[in-house]
């Protein structure tokens, strides 16, 4: 487990990136960071590997202080995912993925050896191995980059805007990977983003921050869209998902789902009226009428 | 043309190629004085520059007195170091070294300065110790820059290094100012037709060099994203 206990960072300047952050992050669990740019979230992200240091309260791994862990060691024991994949761009996919353990005096065959059972792990063409980072695409990068993550079997991920940088279809793909190997390695992830779709296809705990890391809420998915803890936090949610407040609307397929003002945003899966224990609607109107 | 025809002839000349006073011997000199100059402005430059790209500390400390350096006449150098270390190769080896550092110390710093940031952050972020970052990330990927630093030291130096002989040393100098002394004009023009083909070889030699290094660390052309 992760834990925040009365965490605040200050700069010499007088800004207060976090003002005082208290959250336990369950072992085993994804819990997301999610608010708008300068909220202070890639901040505490930082502060769990010691990139950032923070000025008052403490950073927890388990029952160890991480102020008073050495940080390379520590680096090295936990995954890092950043935007833009931050690879060595002088070395080849497999050697790049296989960079942590190789730190740690790994034998090369075996470095690269468990390289490539990640590459297939996270959905990577072997032939992929001898190439460069410039010659991927920017969801193959980030592919990497996730592998490079993990190389080390770290028991806790970090994730910073991973999927942040690519195309919204890529990036549905990626999450659900990566939702798909959570499902099977139980990492305890951290993961920061700005997108509130995002944070709730991929986190079992969401934490809504206002500015200064203010927590706006922190509690699963469907207790944050259930019952919005205030104003802030049901304006953020509404923001990035248009409204919370759909409709259903009959169409000649189906029922569409529509927000407040009309627009689509998915459609009624088949049958899902009575697997909720709702009586069945009247088959819909093709004229549109209901 | 008369005078250009006279020097090739007298580069031909077997009485002036063999010898402890021949051009070939000279050369040798020279290529020695020109190496030993740029090795030990890369033993001090080198370290210093990566120490402030590294750290970020001191740049403009080092811009300006690598300009200060830039702006030092060798000639002057050579003078004041001759008064008073006299005759040898002392002398002109402090004004060669000075001519050298400044774009050796560009180049190591630069090279390092030109890093995208979020690799070096990176880097740090999945556990390299600041010495692994120097050696495994900063290094290779500063190599281009770097290179071409140790290459422009190399010509100035390679075109400087006949100042030697102004103090008493050897190398493509001496035939020089003996021409000079002597009005022998033609051997003047020889002595610094050879100059200029070991400045010709030497830029072909980095030329090659720095296509090496390129492929060995930066194998594809990053492509702008």
């Amino acid at each position: 487990m992760i834990s925040f206990k009365n965490v605040g960072k200050s700069y010499p300047d007088g800004t207060q990136a976090v003002r005082d952050f208290s959250l336990d992050m369950p072992s085993g669990q994804t819990t997301v960071l999610v608010g708008s740019s300068g909220c202070g979230k890639t901040t505490l992200l930082r502060m769990v590997n010691k990139m950032i240091t923070p000025t008052s309260g403490s950073v927890w791994i388990d029952d160890d202080d991480v102020a008073t862990l050495a940080s390379v060691p520590l680096r090295r024991r936990i995954g890092y995912v950043m935007q833009n994949s931050g690879l060595l761009p002088h070395r080849r996919v497999i050697d790049n993925i296989a960079t942590v353990p190789l730190l740690n005096g790994v034998p090369k065959a075996q470095a690269h050896s468990r390289a490539r059972d990640l590459m297939d792990l996270v959905g990577l063409d072997p032939n992929m191995a001898a190439r460069y980072p410039s010659q991927l695409s920017g969801g193959q990068q980030q592919r990497v980059g996730v592998a490079r993550g993990l190389a080390a079997d770290p028991n806790i991920l970090l994730m910073d805007e991973p999927f942040g940088a690519v195309d919204p279809l890529v990036r549905a793909d990626l999450q659900a990977e990566l939702v798909r190997i959570q499902r099977e390695l139980h990492k305890t992830i951290v993961f920061v983003t700005h997108d509130i779709s995002e944070a709730l296809a991929l986190g079992d705990q969401i934490v809504i921050l206002k500015k200064g890391a203010e927590i706006g809420q922190a509690a699963s998915p469907q207790q944050v869209v259930a019952e919005p803890a205030d104003q802030f936090v049901a304006d953020f949610i509404g923001v990035g998902r248009r409204s919370l407040n759909l409709h259903l609307q009959p169409s000649a397929s189906g029922y569409l789902v529509v927000d407040d003002s009309g627009r689509p945003t998915g459609r009624l899966a088949p049958g899902s009226l009575s697997a909720a224990g709702l009586p069945q609607l009247a088959a819909p109107d093709p004229s549109g009428r209901p | 043309m008369n005078l250009f025809a006279q020097a090739i002839a007298w580069l031909t000349d077997p009485a002036n190629q063999g010898g402890p006073d021949g051009i070939w011997t000279r050369s040798l000199e020279h290529v020695w004085y020109t190496v030993i100059a740029v090795v030990l402005a890369c033993l001090v430059a080198i370290p210093l520059g990566y120490l402030v790209g590294h750290t970020g500390r001191g740049r403009g400390l080092v811009v300006v007195s690598s300009g200060a350096a830039r702006a030092l006449p060798s000639l002057g150098v050579v003078t004041v170091a001759g008064l008073i270390l006299g005759i040898g190769l002392t002398a002109p080896m402090i004004a060669l070294i000075l001519l050298a550092i400044p774009s050796i110390l560009a180049g190591a710093y630069a090279g390092l300065e030109a890093i995208d940031r979020q690799t070096i952050d990176a880097a740090r972020a999945v556990g390299m110790s600041e010495w692994q970052i120097l050696t495994r990330v900063e290094m290779p990927l500063g190599l281009p820059l770097l290179l071409g630093g140790v290459r422009s030291a190399v010509l100035q130096v390679v075109a400087t290094a006949t100042l030697a002989a102004y103090v008493g040393s050897g190398g493509l100098g001496r035939p020089m100012f003996l021409g000079l002394k002597t009005q022998d004009y033609a051997q003047m023009l020889a002595a610094s037709l050879v100059v200029v083909v070991l400045a010709l070889v030497l830029e072909g030699a980095f030329e090659l060099i720095e296509r090496l290094a390129q492929r060995r660390f930066a194998p594809v052309p990053s492509t702008s994203t």
